[in-house]
Protein backbone atom coordinates (compact mmCIF):
# COMPACT_ATOMS: atom_id res chain seq x y z
CA UNK A 1 0.00 0.00 0.00
CA UNK A 2 1.75 3.33 -0.62
CA UNK A 3 1.39 6.31 1.70
CA UNK A 4 -0.50 9.51 1.44
CA UNK A 5 2.06 12.36 1.44
CA UNK A 6 -1.41 14.94 1.33
CA UNK A 7 -4.48 14.30 2.55
CA UNK A 8 -7.32 16.46 2.78
CA UNK A 9 -10.97 15.84 4.57
CA UNK A 10 -14.44 17.92 4.62
CA UNK A 11 -12.20 20.92 3.62
CA UNK A 12 -14.55 24.19 3.59
CA UNK A 13 -13.65 27.32 2.47
CA UNK A 14 -14.85 30.31 2.84
CA UNK A 15 -14.27 34.14 1.33
CA UNK A 16 -15.60 36.70 4.11
CA UNK A 17 -19.28 35.20 4.04
CA UNK A 18 -19.32 33.20 0.88
CA UNK A 19 -18.61 29.57 1.20
CA UNK A 20 -16.46 28.57 -1.60
CA UNK A 21 -15.49 25.01 -0.91
CA UNK A 22 -18.45 22.49 0.73
CA UNK A 23 -16.12 19.47 2.26
CA UNK A 24 -13.54 18.48 -0.39
CA UNK A 25 -11.75 15.28 0.08
CA UNK A 26 -9.12 14.50 -1.24
CA UNK A 27 -5.05 13.40 -1.15
CA UNK A 28 -1.88 12.99 -2.91
CA UNK A 29 0.70 10.15 -2.72
CA UNK A 30 3.93 10.14 -1.88
CA UNK A 31 6.00 10.62 -4.98
CA UNK A 32 2.73 10.78 -6.90
CA UNK A 33 0.77 13.22 -8.98
CA UNK A 34 -2.47 14.03 -8.28
CA UNK A 35 -4.81 16.47 -10.78
CA UNK A 36 -7.59 18.46 -9.72
CA UNK A 37 -10.09 19.30 -12.93
CA UNK A 38 -13.05 21.60 -13.25
CA UNK A 39 -14.68 24.26 -14.75
CA UNK A 40 -14.12 27.89 -14.18
CA UNK A 41 -15.05 28.99 -10.38
CA UNK A 42 -15.59 24.89 -9.62
CA UNK A 43 -12.72 25.80 -6.10
CA UNK A 44 -9.83 24.87 -8.19
CA UNK A 45 -7.51 27.69 -6.96
CA UNK A 46 -9.83 27.97 -3.76
CA UNK A 47 -8.96 24.34 -2.71
CA UNK A 48 -4.69 25.20 -3.69
CA UNK A 49 -5.33 28.45 -1.39
CA UNK A 50 -6.85 26.21 1.20
CA UNK A 51 -3.89 24.37 1.57
CA UNK A 52 -1.43 27.52 1.75
CA UNK A 53 -4.26 28.67 4.28
CA UNK A 54 -4.57 32.01 2.02
CA UNK A 55 -8.15 31.54 2.67
CA UNK A 56 -10.56 30.61 5.94
CA UNK A 57 -10.70 27.31 6.01
CA UNK A 58 -12.51 24.26 7.91
CA UNK A 59 -11.90 20.79 7.93
CA UNK A 60 -8.43 18.57 8.39
CA UNK A 61 -5.15 18.60 6.29
CA UNK A 62 -2.78 15.66 6.88
CA UNK A 63 0.77 16.29 5.78
CA UNK A 64 2.66 13.10 6.39
CA UNK A 65 0.60 12.34 8.90
CA UNK A 66 0.43 15.50 10.71
CA UNK A 67 -2.74 17.97 10.71
CA UNK A 68 -1.49 21.56 9.13
CA UNK A 69 -5.01 23.01 9.55
CA UNK A 70 -4.63 26.10 11.31
CA UNK A 71 -0.85 27.09 10.36
CA UNK A 72 -0.13 30.04 9.07
CA UNK A 73 1.13 30.54 5.15
CA UNK A 74 4.86 31.15 5.70
CA UNK A 75 5.01 28.09 8.20
CA UNK A 76 3.19 25.19 5.59
CA UNK A 77 5.87 26.80 3.46
CA UNK A 78 9.06 25.30 5.75
CA UNK A 79 6.75 22.02 6.24
CA UNK A 80 8.28 21.52 2.43
CA UNK A 81 5.31 22.81 0.15
CA UNK A 82 5.90 24.79 -2.75
CA UNK A 83 2.70 26.74 -4.08
CA UNK A 84 3.36 28.02 -7.51
CA UNK A 85 0.49 30.56 -7.60
CA UNK A 86 -2.13 31.70 -10.81
CA UNK A 87 -0.78 34.42 -12.50
CA UNK A 88 2.21 33.58 -11.28
CA UNK A 89 3.30 35.74 -8.59
CA UNK A 90 6.97 36.50 -9.14
CA UNK A 91 8.41 39.11 -8.31
CA UNK A 92 8.92 41.93 -10.62
CA UNK A 93 10.98 44.17 -9.93
CA UNK A 94 13.93 41.50 -9.11
CA UNK A 95 16.00 40.06 -11.30
CA UNK A 96 15.57 36.07 -12.44
CA UNK A 97 18.49 35.33 -9.92
CA UNK A 98 16.68 37.31 -6.72
CA UNK A 99 13.43 35.35 -7.32
CA UNK A 100 15.22 31.84 -6.93
CA UNK A 101 16.89 33.18 -3.98
CA UNK A 102 13.34 34.09 -2.35
CA UNK A 103 12.19 30.91 -3.00
CA UNK A 104 15.00 29.67 -0.67
CA UNK A 105 14.44 31.79 1.81
CA UNK A 106 13.52 28.72 4.54
CA UNK A 107 17.03 27.46 3.92
CA UNK A 108 20.33 28.31 5.09
CA UNK A 109 22.72 26.07 3.68
CA UNK A 110 24.84 28.45 1.59
CA UNK A 111 26.49 26.07 -0.93
CA UNK A 112 23.72 23.91 -1.06
CA UNK A 113 21.24 26.82 -2.59
CA UNK A 114 23.69 27.92 -4.96
CA UNK A 115 23.80 24.41 -6.41
CA UNK A 116 20.18 24.10 -6.39
CA UNK A 117 20.14 27.48 -8.12
CA UNK A 118 22.52 25.76 -11.09
CA UNK A 119 20.15 22.43 -11.14
CA UNK A 120 17.00 24.38 -11.84
CA UNK A 121 19.11 26.22 -14.37
CA UNK A 122 19.34 22.79 -15.68
CA UNK A 123 15.71 21.98 -16.33
CA UNK A 124 15.04 25.68 -17.69
CA UNK A 125 18.32 27.04 -19.10
CA UNK A 126 16.48 29.61 -20.83
CA UNK A 127 15.91 31.17 -16.96
CA UNK A 128 20.30 31.41 -16.86
CA UNK A 129 20.55 33.50 -19.80
CA UNK A 130 18.33 35.82 -18.54
CA UNK A 131 19.61 35.09 -14.87
CA UNK A 132 20.21 39.33 -13.68
CA UNK A 133 17.06 40.56 -16.15
CA UNK A 134 14.17 41.74 -14.06
CA UNK A 135 11.53 39.46 -13.56
CA UNK A 136 8.88 41.48 -15.27
CA UNK A 137 11.06 41.88 -18.78
CA UNK A 138 10.71 38.17 -19.21
CA UNK A 139 8.15 36.37 -21.59
CA UNK A 140 5.17 35.06 -19.84
CA UNK A 141 6.44 31.36 -20.69
CA UNK A 142 9.60 32.42 -19.13
CA UNK A 143 7.88 34.09 -15.94
CA UNK A 144 6.10 30.35 -15.69
CA UNK A 145 9.03 28.70 -15.69
CA UNK A 146 10.42 30.97 -13.29
CA UNK A 147 7.73 30.30 -10.85
CA UNK A 148 8.29 26.73 -11.21
CA UNK A 149 11.79 26.90 -10.89
CA UNK A 150 11.46 29.15 -7.64
CA UNK A 151 9.08 26.94 -6.04
CA UNK A 152 11.85 24.07 -6.46
CA UNK A 153 14.09 26.58 -4.76
CA UNK A 154 12.60 25.49 -1.54
CA UNK A 155 13.70 21.49 -2.09
CA UNK A 156 9.89 20.79 -1.72
CA UNK A 157 8.72 17.25 -1.43
CA UNK A 158 4.64 18.66 -2.58
CA UNK A 159 5.08 21.36 -5.45
CA UNK A 160 1.30 22.94 -5.71
CA UNK A 161 0.55 24.02 -9.36
CA UNK A 162 -2.04 26.66 -10.18
CA UNK A 163 -2.50 26.08 -14.26
CA UNK A 164 0.47 26.23 -15.19
CA UNK A 165 -0.16 26.00 -18.68
CA UNK A 166 -2.18 29.35 -19.10
CA UNK A 167 -1.37 30.81 -21.36
CA UNK A 168 1.67 29.75 -22.98
CA UNK A 169 2.10 28.82 -26.71
CA UNK A 170 1.47 25.09 -27.55
CA UNK A 171 4.83 23.54 -27.86
CA UNK A 172 5.84 25.50 -24.84
CA UNK A 173 3.64 23.62 -23.02
CA UNK A 174 4.47 20.57 -24.05
CA UNK A 175 7.80 21.29 -23.01
CA UNK A 176 6.76 22.02 -19.89
CA UNK A 177 4.70 19.12 -18.83
CA UNK A 178 8.01 17.17 -19.69
CA UNK A 179 9.62 19.06 -17.24
CA UNK A 180 6.98 18.34 -15.12
CA UNK A 181 7.13 14.61 -15.42
CA UNK A 182 11.15 14.95 -15.11
CA UNK A 183 10.65 16.51 -11.89
CA UNK A 184 7.92 13.92 -10.66
CA UNK A 185 10.47 11.06 -11.84
CA UNK A 186 14.18 12.25 -11.37
CA UNK A 187 13.92 14.64 -8.30
CA UNK A 188 10.84 12.81 -6.43
CA UNK A 189 8.87 15.74 -6.07
CA UNK A 190 4.98 15.09 -5.29
CA UNK A 191 2.45 16.93 -7.81
CA UNK A 192 -1.19 18.22 -6.72
CA UNK A 193 -1.80 20.12 -10.29
CA UNK A 194 -4.91 22.68 -11.45
CA UNK A 195 -5.13 22.61 -14.94
CA UNK A 196 -8.20 24.03 -17.06
CA UNK A 197 -6.31 21.82 -19.90
CA UNK A 198 -7.94 18.28 -18.66
CA UNK A 199 -6.48 16.37 -21.26
CA UNK A 200 -2.88 17.03 -20.60
CA UNK A 201 -3.28 16.84 -16.70
CA UNK A 202 -4.69 13.64 -17.44
CA UNK A 203 -2.05 12.16 -19.21
CA UNK A 204 0.55 13.38 -16.69
CA UNK A 205 -1.17 12.64 -13.49
CA UNK A 206 -2.23 9.20 -11.81
CA UNK A 207 -5.00 10.07 -9.82
CA UNK A 208 -7.70 12.70 -10.71
CA UNK A 209 -10.40 14.99 -9.09
CA UNK A 210 -13.09 16.48 -10.89
CA UNK A 211 -14.53 19.89 -8.57
CA UNK A 212 -17.95 21.53 -9.72
CA UNK A 213 -19.10 24.36 -7.74
CA UNK A 214 -16.78 23.71 -4.89
CA UNK A 215 -17.84 19.98 -4.54
CA UNK A 216 -15.91 16.60 -5.48
CA UNK A 217 -18.03 14.85 -8.55
CA UNK A 218 -16.16 12.28 -9.21
CA UNK A 219 -12.40 10.93 -8.07
CA UNK A 220 -10.68 7.91 -9.34
CA UNK A 221 -7.23 6.73 -10.91
CA UNK A 222 -6.56 9.49 -14.33
CA UNK A 223 -6.56 6.43 -16.62
CA UNK A 224 -10.15 5.40 -15.53
CA UNK A 225 -11.76 9.34 -15.51
CA UNK A 226 -10.31 9.84 -18.89
CA UNK A 227 -12.39 6.68 -20.35
CA UNK A 228 -15.20 8.34 -18.81
CA UNK A 229 -17.99 9.35 -20.99
CA UNK A 230 -18.92 12.54 -19.64
CA UNK A 231 -15.54 13.50 -19.00
CA UNK A 232 -14.69 13.19 -22.13
CA UNK A 233 -17.76 15.19 -23.53
CA UNK A 234 -17.34 18.02 -20.85
CA UNK A 235 -13.49 18.48 -20.49
CA UNK A 236 -11.88 16.88 -23.64
CA UNK A 237 -14.15 18.07 -26.14
CA UNK A 238 -14.29 14.95 -28.24
CA UNK B 1 29.54 83.16 -6.62
CA UNK B 2 30.47 81.68 -3.92
CA UNK B 3 27.37 83.12 -2.12
CA UNK B 4 25.95 80.61 -4.12
CA UNK B 5 28.20 77.78 -3.86
CA UNK B 6 28.29 78.39 -0.17
CA UNK B 7 24.05 78.09 0.12
CA UNK B 8 24.24 75.18 -2.47
CA UNK B 9 26.64 73.47 -0.22
CA UNK B 10 24.75 74.23 2.67
CA UNK B 11 21.25 73.45 0.76
CA UNK B 12 23.11 69.81 0.67
CA UNK B 13 23.58 69.41 4.16
CA UNK B 14 20.17 70.53 5.30
CA UNK B 15 18.67 68.33 2.27
CA UNK B 16 20.43 64.93 3.16
CA UNK B 17 18.50 65.57 6.10
CA UNK B 18 15.07 65.55 4.38
CA UNK B 19 16.70 62.66 2.10
CA UNK B 20 17.16 60.63 5.63
CA UNK B 21 13.38 62.28 7.06
CA UNK B 22 11.90 61.17 3.01
CA UNK B 23 13.32 57.59 3.31
CA UNK B 24 12.13 56.98 6.26
CA UNK B 25 9.25 58.09 5.30
CA UNK B 26 9.12 55.74 2.15
CA UNK B 27 9.71 52.86 4.08
CA UNK B 28 7.37 53.02 6.35
CA UNK B 29 4.82 53.93 3.10
CA UNK B 30 6.20 50.50 1.19
CA UNK B 31 4.88 48.75 4.05
CA UNK B 32 1.70 50.16 5.38
CA UNK B 33 0.83 52.13 2.19
CA UNK B 34 0.33 54.67 4.93
CA UNK B 35 2.09 58.04 5.90
CA UNK B 36 3.89 58.39 9.25
CA UNK B 37 2.83 61.78 10.37
CA UNK B 38 4.72 60.98 13.81
CA UNK B 39 7.96 60.12 12.33
CA UNK B 40 9.32 63.54 12.93
CA UNK B 41 8.47 63.16 16.39
CA UNK B 42 9.67 59.56 16.67
CA UNK B 43 13.23 61.39 15.43
CA UNK B 44 12.46 64.13 17.60
CA UNK B 45 12.39 61.89 20.92
CA UNK B 46 15.19 59.70 19.75
CA UNK B 47 17.31 62.86 20.02
CA UNK B 48 16.31 63.78 23.37
CA UNK B 49 17.19 60.14 24.43
CA UNK B 50 20.22 61.09 22.93
CA UNK B 51 20.61 64.79 24.70
CA UNK B 52 19.67 62.92 28.29
CA UNK B 53 22.39 60.39 27.33
CA UNK B 54 25.08 62.79 26.74
CA UNK B 55 23.48 64.76 30.18
CA UNK B 56 24.80 61.82 31.88
CA UNK B 57 28.26 62.33 31.11
CA UNK B 58 28.40 59.75 27.97
CA UNK B 59 30.73 60.14 24.88
CA UNK B 60 29.28 61.41 21.80
CA UNK B 61 29.58 58.40 19.72
CA UNK B 62 28.67 56.01 22.40
CA UNK B 63 25.15 58.18 22.85
CA UNK B 64 24.85 58.35 19.00
CA UNK B 65 25.22 54.52 18.58
CA UNK B 66 23.25 53.89 21.52
CA UNK B 67 20.48 56.07 20.93
CA UNK B 68 20.27 54.51 16.95
CA UNK B 69 19.62 50.85 18.58
CA UNK B 70 16.93 52.36 21.22
CA UNK B 71 15.48 53.87 18.36
CA UNK B 72 15.02 51.03 16.48
CA UNK B 73 13.91 49.19 19.03
CA UNK B 74 11.33 51.64 19.69
CA UNK B 75 10.26 51.76 16.08
CA UNK B 76 10.11 47.92 15.99
CA UNK B 77 7.97 47.32 19.14
CA UNK B 78 5.57 50.57 18.00
CA UNK B 79 4.72 48.58 14.98
CA UNK B 80 4.22 44.96 16.63
CA UNK B 81 1.70 46.97 19.98
CA UNK B 82 0.07 49.63 17.88
CA UNK B 83 -0.26 48.77 14.69
CA UNK B 84 0.00 45.19 13.93
CA UNK B 85 -3.69 44.64 15.45
CA UNK B 86 -5.12 47.28 12.92
CA UNK B 87 -3.32 46.16 9.72
CA UNK B 88 -6.26 45.37 8.14
CA UNK B 89 -7.83 47.97 9.65
CA UNK B 90 -9.22 50.94 7.07
CA UNK B 91 -6.62 53.97 5.85
CA UNK B 92 -8.37 56.11 8.19
CA UNK B 93 -7.90 54.38 11.20
CA UNK B 94 -4.49 54.24 10.25
CA UNK B 95 -3.76 58.19 10.10
CA UNK B 96 -6.04 58.38 13.26
CA UNK B 97 -3.35 56.67 14.85
CA UNK B 98 -0.71 58.47 13.47
CA UNK B 99 -1.47 61.67 14.45
CA UNK B 100 -2.81 60.15 18.25
CA UNK B 101 0.95 59.00 18.04
CA UNK B 102 2.33 62.48 16.94
CA UNK B 103 0.47 64.09 19.96
CA UNK B 104 1.60 61.57 22.50
CA UNK B 105 5.19 61.81 21.68
CA UNK B 106 5.31 65.35 21.67
CA UNK B 107 3.72 65.72 24.85
CA UNK B 108 5.55 63.00 26.15
CA UNK B 109 8.77 64.77 25.59
CA UNK B 110 7.51 68.23 26.67
CA UNK B 111 6.81 66.38 29.98
CA UNK B 112 9.72 64.84 30.67
CA UNK B 113 11.86 67.51 29.12
CA UNK B 114 10.01 70.14 29.00
CA UNK B 115 9.53 73.06 26.28
CA UNK B 116 12.75 75.12 26.39
CA UNK B 117 15.22 75.00 24.05
CA UNK B 118 18.44 73.02 24.40
CA UNK B 119 21.80 72.87 22.83
CA UNK B 120 23.25 69.87 21.06
CA UNK B 121 26.53 69.23 20.14
CA UNK B 122 27.93 68.71 17.17
CA UNK B 123 30.19 65.94 17.14
CA UNK B 124 32.07 67.49 14.27
CA UNK B 125 32.17 71.21 15.50
CA UNK B 126 30.93 74.65 14.08
CA UNK B 127 34.20 76.05 12.76
CA UNK B 128 34.74 76.76 8.76
CA UNK B 129 36.03 73.59 7.55
CA UNK B 130 39.78 73.78 6.30
CA UNK B 131 39.47 77.00 7.19
CA UNK B 132 37.39 78.16 4.64
CA UNK B 133 34.36 79.92 4.70
CA UNK B 134 32.53 77.83 1.85
CA UNK B 135 31.17 75.00 4.32
CA UNK B 136 31.29 74.56 8.16
CA UNK B 137 32.67 71.20 9.34
CA UNK B 138 29.17 70.34 10.82
CA UNK B 139 27.61 70.88 7.33
CA UNK B 140 29.97 68.72 5.32
CA UNK B 141 29.87 65.83 8.75
CA UNK B 142 25.89 66.15 7.62
CA UNK B 143 26.74 65.25 4.44
CA UNK B 144 29.11 62.61 4.81
CA UNK B 145 26.66 61.01 7.48
CA UNK B 146 23.92 61.00 5.30
CA UNK B 147 26.22 59.45 2.34
CA UNK B 148 27.44 56.51 4.77
CA UNK B 149 24.07 56.08 5.59
CA UNK B 150 22.41 55.49 2.10
CA UNK B 151 25.67 53.34 0.97
CA UNK B 152 24.72 51.14 4.24
CA UNK B 153 21.16 50.55 3.45
CA UNK B 154 21.66 50.31 -0.41
CA UNK B 155 24.35 47.60 0.60
CA UNK B 156 21.74 46.01 3.22
CA UNK B 157 19.12 46.11 0.24
CA UNK B 158 21.33 44.64 -2.36
CA UNK B 159 23.36 42.20 -0.85
CA UNK B 160 21.87 40.74 2.56
CA UNK B 161 19.19 37.82 2.42
CA UNK B 162 16.69 39.79 4.80
CA UNK B 163 17.09 42.99 2.73
CA UNK B 164 16.31 40.99 -0.27
CA UNK B 165 13.08 39.86 1.90
CA UNK B 166 12.23 42.79 2.79
CA UNK B 167 12.02 44.13 -0.78
CA UNK B 168 9.89 40.75 -1.81
CA UNK B 169 7.53 41.63 1.28
CA UNK B 170 7.02 45.30 0.04
CA UNK B 171 6.68 44.34 -3.54
CA UNK B 172 4.30 41.15 -3.32
CA UNK B 173 3.33 40.21 0.18
CA UNK B 174 1.62 37.23 -0.60
CA UNK B 175 3.95 35.93 -2.83
CA UNK B 176 6.47 36.78 0.09
CA UNK B 177 4.53 34.44 1.95
CA UNK B 178 4.59 31.50 -0.11
CA UNK B 179 7.79 31.50 -0.15
CA UNK B 180 8.12 31.38 3.39
CA UNK B 181 8.97 35.23 3.99
CA UNK B 182 7.39 36.12 7.66
CA UNK B 183 6.11 39.47 6.31
CA UNK B 184 4.56 40.67 9.66
CA UNK B 185 8.11 40.38 10.86
CA UNK B 186 9.56 42.83 8.00
CA UNK B 187 7.35 45.24 8.25
CA UNK B 188 8.36 45.92 12.18
CA UNK B 189 11.74 45.75 10.77
CA UNK B 190 11.00 48.25 8.23
CA UNK B 191 9.14 50.10 11.38
CA UNK B 192 13.06 49.37 13.34
CA UNK B 193 14.89 51.02 10.54
CA UNK B 194 13.15 53.89 9.69
CA UNK B 195 13.05 54.78 13.33
CA UNK B 196 16.64 54.26 13.37
CA UNK B 197 17.02 56.59 10.37
CA UNK B 198 15.15 59.09 11.72
CA UNK B 199 16.93 59.46 14.83
CA UNK B 200 20.19 59.94 12.81
CA UNK B 201 18.13 62.70 11.16
CA UNK B 202 17.35 64.18 14.49
CA UNK B 203 21.02 63.70 16.00
CA UNK B 204 22.43 65.84 12.87
CA UNK B 205 20.19 68.58 12.90
CA UNK B 206 19.49 69.37 16.48
CA UNK B 207 22.77 71.04 16.57
CA UNK B 208 21.30 73.56 13.72
CA UNK B 209 17.35 73.74 14.69
CA UNK B 210 18.17 73.32 18.62
CA UNK B 211 16.70 70.65 20.20
CA UNK B 212 12.83 71.65 21.61
CA UNK B 213 9.61 69.01 21.15
CA UNK B 214 8.81 70.90 17.85
CA UNK B 215 11.89 71.01 15.98
CA UNK B 216 11.33 68.38 13.69
CA UNK B 217 7.61 69.70 12.28
CA UNK B 218 9.38 71.90 9.68
CA UNK B 219 11.93 69.37 8.94
CA UNK B 220 9.60 66.68 8.33
CA UNK B 221 7.37 68.84 5.70
CA UNK B 222 10.63 69.03 3.62
CA UNK B 223 10.81 65.32 4.36
CA UNK B 224 7.22 65.00 2.79
CA UNK B 225 8.37 67.07 -0.42
CA UNK B 226 11.44 65.04 -0.40
CA UNK B 227 9.02 61.71 -0.83
CA UNK B 228 7.06 63.21 -3.31
CA UNK B 229 8.90 65.00 -5.64
CA UNK B 230 11.49 61.94 -5.78
CA UNK B 231 8.05 59.31 -5.46
CA UNK B 232 6.68 57.47 -2.37
CA UNK B 233 7.53 54.11 -3.94
CA UNK B 234 11.05 54.89 -5.20
CA UNK B 235 13.75 54.80 -1.79
CA UNK B 236 16.51 56.65 -4.29
CA UNK B 237 13.88 58.73 -5.71
CA UNK B 238 13.53 60.01 -1.97
CA UNK B 239 16.82 60.48 -1.56
CA UNK B 240 17.22 62.64 -4.58
CA UNK B 241 14.06 64.12 -3.79
CA UNK B 242 15.53 65.33 -0.42
CA UNK B 243 18.68 66.95 -1.35
CA UNK B 244 16.50 68.64 -4.12
CA UNK B 245 14.08 70.00 -1.55
CA UNK B 246 17.11 71.26 0.31
CA UNK B 247 18.86 73.17 -2.24
CA UNK B 248 16.02 74.83 -3.57
CA UNK B 249 14.24 75.96 -0.46
CA UNK B 250 18.38 77.64 0.08
CA UNK B 251 18.72 79.10 -3.26
CA UNK B 252 15.42 80.21 -3.20
CA UNK B 253 15.34 81.48 0.03
CA UNK B 254 18.85 83.41 -0.85
CA UNK B 255 18.20 84.77 -3.79
CA UNK B 256 14.19 85.12 -4.88
CA UNK B 257 13.14 88.33 -3.33
CA UNK B 258 10.64 88.15 -0.45
CA UNK B 259 10.69 84.29 -0.19
CA UNK B 260 13.67 85.08 2.60
CA UNK B 261 13.71 83.19 5.55
CA UNK B 262 10.07 83.86 6.75
CA UNK B 263 8.31 82.45 3.42
CA UNK B 264 10.80 79.58 3.10
CA UNK B 265 8.46 76.80 4.65
CA UNK B 266 6.17 77.13 1.85
CA UNK B 267 8.68 76.33 -0.31
CA UNK B 268 8.32 72.71 0.73
CA UNK B 269 4.01 73.25 -0.15
CA UNK B 270 4.69 74.79 -3.02
CA UNK B 271 6.83 71.62 -4.52
CA UNK B 272 4.22 69.15 -2.81
CA UNK B 273 1.55 70.47 -4.89
CA UNK B 274 3.26 71.28 -7.80
CA UNK B 275 4.56 67.09 -8.00
CA UNK B 276 0.76 66.28 -7.54
CA UNK B 277 -0.40 68.06 -9.93
CA UNK B 278 2.47 67.72 -12.84
CA UNK B 279 3.56 64.12 -12.07
CA UNK B 280 1.86 62.60 -9.36
CA UNK B 281 4.49 59.19 -9.20
CA UNK B 282 7.39 61.74 -8.36
CA UNK B 283 10.39 61.92 -10.24
CA UNK B 284 11.57 57.74 -9.99
CA UNK B 285 7.88 56.59 -8.40
CA UNK B 286 5.78 53.75 -9.98
CA UNK B 287 2.96 54.34 -11.64
CA UNK B 288 0.63 52.14 -10.18
CA UNK B 289 -2.15 50.92 -12.16
CA UNK B 290 -5.51 49.43 -10.95
CA UNK B 291 -7.19 46.92 -12.87
CA UNK B 292 -11.31 48.05 -12.83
Amino acid sequence: MTTKLLEARDLCAFYGPTQALYGVAFSVEAGGITTLLGANGAGKTTTLRALSAMVRTSGDIRFDGRSIAGRATEDIVRLGIAHVPEGRGTFVRLTVEENLHLGATTRHDRAGIAADIERVFVYFPRLKERRHQQAGTLSGGEQQMLAIARGLMLRPRLLLLDEPSFGLAPLLVQELFATLRRLNQEGGVSLLLVEQNASLALDLADSAYLLETGRVVMAGPAREIRKDEGIRRAYLGY
Amino acid sequence: MELFLHQFLAGLATGGIYALMALAIVMIYQAIDSLNFAQGEMAMFSTFIAWQLLQWQFPFWAAFFLTIAIAFVGGFVIERVVFKPIRHAHQLAHIVVFIALFAIINSMAGFLWDFSIKNFPSPFGSHALFGQRLISAHDAGMIGVTLLILALLYGFFRYTRVGLSMRAAAANPESARLVGVRVGRMVALGWGMAAAIGSVAGMMIAPVVFLEPNMMTSILLYGFAGAVVGGLTSPGGAVIGGFAVGVIENLAGTFVPYVGRELKLSIALVLIVAVLTVKPSGLLGERTVHRV
